[in-house]
């Protein structure tokens, strides 16, 4: 088995600490905010000058003024604020926001992230990634283990522009919880019904499996059966 | 007695000369001042260098700008939204150059700018291509690029609220890229959604002082507003 999108997006959400300042990427990351348990307050930030951003807005309640750096339509809990570029530049440089969760195209062993230039695209756009990459204390990276032809994403080195160099702290992705340490990479969890052996032949990077390494604790509904590799 | 407002979008855009250098607020809809780009488009200015943080849409607002063959160079940081068919076909033509900044290395430098700064250093970007070519340093310990301060000609912003001095208050995600852009061009131009009596805006809601801005234009939103930034303007 592997995990969902969201299944990828919960067991984040389950490690982000109370009180803690997050911001995050498109994608996977996204669906993080969903997940968050109601024994927690987690602060939600949002490049274009939010802080304490809620859900995504209900059709018909969009309000035109409100976005979130993805450009959807969102709303903000009580006790948010709204700043300019530069204070919240300051906020994800200044090293003040405590996670960043980003989409990844390649990770490698010592942590460099490749997240924002694709092989074969024609026009580049860069965003705030390699801000939050460069700023942020807890760089996590959410992701499939694979790439769609079946190819590992976590490599020895990466082939593709760095967003920067080792920044990548932990990684996510439908089979296993990986950390990177000054060692290199080091497998917590494994997926339901996967081992470590498996997630070796998936990943190009060589991993040390923790001594506590084990099964991921999420429910069946955030689990599914392994995409044949096309 | 001081008054800034201007009765028309097409009075606050006649300036714009030739080659100028443009400073375009707002990122997504919040803030982006619509109908001054509108009135841009009309009155001809061309080899124009917009800085926006995106690309703008297909063939309206900083789209239609570029459409139309005005602009001769783009500052951005993410001018890849899948939707810009108008900055595509003409930077894979080779007919628009493209300066690729961070998001928050263009809002900082902008900032610079402002501030009375020549530039700053910051981590963002070392040792990856978007520092190819620019002086670095080490400080504490850490490998730092040289950005310099971006000024420009003028700057168009959209607020909600603005008074006869140029004060300036906004709604929710608006701010964005406005402020610093408000300090950083030689001539200033907001459109408002209302204009208010002096005092209309306590002083502690006032966002950019009055003293940064030139000009302010009173203009009616576009009744399918929503509409239009929901289909991905």
């Amino acid at each position: 088995m592997s995990l969902t999108r969201e299944g990828v997006a919960y067991r984040v959400a389950c490690d982000l600490p109370d009180g803690s300042y997050v911001n995050l990427g498109i994608g996977i990351p996204t669906l993080v905010s969903g997940f968050i348990g109601s024994d927690k307050e987690v602060f939600f930030h949002s490049e274009n000058g939010i802080l304490g951003m809620g859900p995504i807005a209900k059709p018909g309640t969009e309000d035109p003024d409100l976005i979130n750096a993805g450009k959807q339509y969102v709303t903000v809990l009580p006790g948010a604020s709204f700043f300019d570029h530069p204070t919240s530049f300051s906020m994800i440089r200044g090293g003040h926001i405590d996670y960043a969760v980003l989409g990844a195209l390649e990770v490698a062993a010592n942590g460099d992230l490749a997240n924002w230039r694709t092989p074969g695209e024609k026009v580049p756009g860069v965003g705030g990634a390699m801000d939050l990459a460069f700023g942020v204390r807890n760089v996590i990276v959410t992701m499939t283990h694979i790439t769609n032809k079946g190819k590992p994403k976590i490599l020895n080195k990466c082939t593709l522009p760095l967003t920067a160099p080792r920044c990548v702290k932990r990684i996510y992705t439908d089979m296993a919880l990986i950390e990177v340490t000054p060692e290199g990479l080091l497998l917590r969890e494994v997926a339901p019904g996967l081992d470590p052996k498996t997630i070796q032949s998936h990943t190009e990077a060589p991993l040390r499996v923790a001594p506590d390494c084990r099964e991921m604790n999420v429910s069946a509904n955030f689990q599914q059966v392994a995409q044949p590799v096309r | 007695m001081v008054d800034k407002t201007l009765g028309t979008c097409e009075e606050a855009v006649a300036g714009v000369f030739d080659g100028a250098t443009i400073l375009l607020g707002g990122f997504g809809d919040p803030g982006l001042p619509g109908q001054l780009l509108e009135a841009l488009r009309l009155q001809g200015a061309k080899n124009l260098t917009m800085v926006h943080n995106g690309s703008g849409g297909g063939t309206h607002s900083l789209g239609g700008l570029i459409h139309d063959g005005k602009v001769r160079k783009l500052i951005a940081s993410f001018p890849s939204n899948p939707g810009n068919t108008s900055f595509q076909e003409k930077y894979l033509k080779g007919e628009i150059e493209l300066e690729l900044v961070p998001q928050g290395t263009l809002a900082e430098r902008i900032r610079a700018a402002g501030a009375g700064l020549g530039g700053f250093f910051t981590p963002t970007g070392a040792g990856t291509d978007l520092a190819a070519g620019k002086e670095t340093r080490v400080l504490d310990g850490r490998e730092m690029v040289f950005e310099k301060a971006l000024h420009a000609d003028f700057a168009f912003v959209r607020a909600y609220r603005g008074d006869r001095l140029g004060n300036l208050n906004y709604r929710m995600a608006m701010r964005n890229f406005n402020v610093p852009m408000c300090t950083a061009a030689k001539h200033v131009v907001a459109e408002v959604d209302e204009l208010v009596p002096l005092g209309g805006i306590g002083p502690e809601d006032v966002h950019t002082p009055g003293i940064f801005v030139d000009n302010v234009v009173e203009v009616v939103r576009h009744p399918e507003y929503l509409k239009i930034t929901t289909e991905g303007r």
